[in-house]
């Protein structure tokens, strides 16, 4: 009997969880509409997480490239059809590890962030103060967050594909186990890919950076109790975006192929 | 931008001489509209006038604590009104419901004769405008003390860019920070904070201005200047102000009347004299304490 209370007291709290979630969704694309009077925001949001992810996402993304040419081109060349290895990295980066990748590092680097922020903007009162000013939190802080979560994920995604092909094919051609000219690699690259491949890989980045933004701010404003409470969210903001990104990258992969 | 250019000189030729510091705000705001309109302030912005303030049986529990027990308090237009009593006797949260922050269970609060809740319907009258001094200031980290002053003007879109910056230098004026424009918030005592805060608020010309606990962080001598702040609004401005606090000599230094408030319940109302007068154990034992509050005439 007591099983059951705390298996129907865990689901509630799902189910609360999630009705927030959608409200605050709502509420957020309501406020999408008043996106030019905020372009000051949105455009600050937008260096903190595009610019300031770019380095590091680069670097991830490269090294991420090599290592995948060094694994699969070993492995290729002992049956010599190590050329298929411009449409490994290719296909590989732009469909999966290119999204999915920069997704998690975003994830872990601005969505933990914009909790914390949030987070405390909650507990000291700010929160309430913008309310008493008349101005709604969730069009000061959720919606330019979101807008710059929702182009600017898909911004990094593209040069990790690039970096990320670039770094696979220097290891083709430097690796004498693989030894695969770069042109050889580039053609084989081109040939198995294809625009949509790239725009669909594109729309995965995008929902994931909606994932990312909106989480961070439903985490920010539900938390409470004081440094502690902003510790936790960080925590919980980053295990959720995770979490939250692993499933709809399935079911987007699953209805889009 | 030359619209605002012109808006400066005829505003203040400090303005357009003013280095470094007004060119980022400049640059800082150059995508908010509001530099392209004229220096008019919106009609509805200028002069604030007191609102009458009633609650009627108004209950709020968190769980099985009852913290407010049907409280019933009038609050004349433009009368400053305290709120006086020990720590979590629910004074603040009283605050909190009448500027929506908290719903209560039972009960209404009327402004003005409208119900708080309901007033978002009245979209023709002109609306009240309220603003809240919190406890912990809640100022705004990521702006500076200029942004926090003008956050209101310039998200409302209230007046030109060249006004804005007009009324936040008034305004800190009003409370001692001229100046003090582009610090940032971090860099700022325990006073400096709340005396932005209440700067905050004055630039919402309110009609209604309510301080919780607005000494509680404050040295002797910044309260004065904090009373004297409110003082002279009082003679300048005829809005109505809520105080809650557990400073006693502010409080009844202050107030056209005071109440009383123990375990959720408004216990007694008066004027200061009245309280001091008042006969209820409670009270007396709440005034005449040897630190903090004030010493029994003949003793």
């Amino acid at each position: 009997m007591r099983f059951l209370t705390i298996l129907g007291s865990k689901l509630l709290n799902v189910a609360q969880g999630l009705g927030e979630m959608l409200e605050l969704l709502c509420q957020t694309l309501y406020y999408f509409k008043e996106a030019p009077r905020n372009l000051t925001s949105i455009l600050r949001q937008m260096n903190l997480i595009g610019v300031g992810t770019l380095p590091i996402s680069m670097l991830v993304a490269l090294f991420v490239g090599m290592v995948l040419s060094v694994q699969t081109g070993t492995e290729l060349a002992l049956y010599g059809s190590q050329e298929a290895i411009g449409a490994i990295v290719g296909v590989s980066m732009v469909k999966e590890l290119g999204p999915v990748m920069t997704s998690l590092l975003v994830a872990g680097r601005i969505g933990s962030a914009m909790a914390a922020e949030i987070g405390a903007m909650q507990v000291y009162e700010e929160i309430d103060a913008l309310k008493t000013l008349e101005i709604s939190p969730v069009r000061y802080l959720a919606m330019p967050r979101l807008i710059a979560c929702l182009f600017c994920v898909p911004a990094l995604v593209v040069f990790a594909i690039i970096v990320g092909i670039i770094g696979g094919g220097i290891v083709a051609e430097v690796n004498p186990k693989i030894n695969v000219p770069f042109s050889v690699y580039y053609d084989n690259m081109i040939r198995a890919l294809s625009y949509k491949e790239v725009f669909k890989g594109l729309l995965k980045a995008m929902v994931f950076g909606g994932i990312i933004g909106h989480v961070g701010c439903y985490i920010g404003f539900k938390t409470s109790g004081g440094a502690r409470g902003i510790g936790e969210s960080t925590t919980r903001s980053v295990v959720l975006s995770f979490l939250l990104i692993m499933v709809a990258n399935y079911l987007l992969t699953r209805f889009m192929i | 931008m030359a619209s605002s250019d012109k808006n400066s000189k005829n505003g203040h030729f400090l303005d357009a001489l003013n280095p470094l510091g007004t060119f980022w705000t400049k640059l800082a705001h150059g995508f908010s509209p509001s530099i392209l309109e004229s220096d008019q302030c919106n009609a509805d912005y200028e002069g604030s006038e007191g609102v009458s303030i009633r609650i009627e049986n108004l209950n709020k529990s968190f769980g099985d604590h009852h913290v407010l027990k049907d409280i019933n308090l009038a609050i004349e237009p433009g009368e400053t009104f305290s709120i006086i009593g020990p720590s979590g006797t629910g004074k603040s949260l009283l605050l909190k419901h009448i500027v929506k922050l908290e719903i209560a269970d039972s009960g209404q609060i009327l402004i003005n004769d409208h119900d708080v809740h309901e007033s978002e319907s009245h979209k023709s009258k002109r609306n009240f405008r309220y603003s809240m001094v919190f406890q912990s200031s809640a100022l705004f980290n990521s702006l500076t003390v200029g942004e926090n002053v003008g956050l209101w003007l310039r998200e409302k879109r209230i007046c030109g860019e060249a006004r804005i910056r007009r009324i936040i230098r008034e305004k800190l004026d009003l409370v001692g920070l001229s100046g003090k424009e582009e610090l940032r918030t971090s860099e700022l005592s325990g006073g400096m904070r709340k005396r932005v805060a209440i700067a905050r608020s004055l630039a919402m010309n309110p009609d209604l201005i309510l301080y919780d606990e607005p000494t509680a962080e404050l040295d002797p001598v910044t309260s004065d200047e904090l009373a004297r702040v409110i003082m002279s609004l009082k003679e300048k401005v005829k809005l109505t102000t809520v105080i809650v606090s557990h400073d006693l000599s502010f409080a009844l230094y202050l107030s056209d009347r005071v109440a009383m408030m123990h375990d959720g319940e408004i216990i007694a109302v008066g004027t200061p004299d009245e309280i001091k007068k008042s006969q209820n154990p409670i009270v007396r034992k709440f005034i005449y304490t040897t630190t903090k509050g004030i010493r029994e005439e003949g003793k």
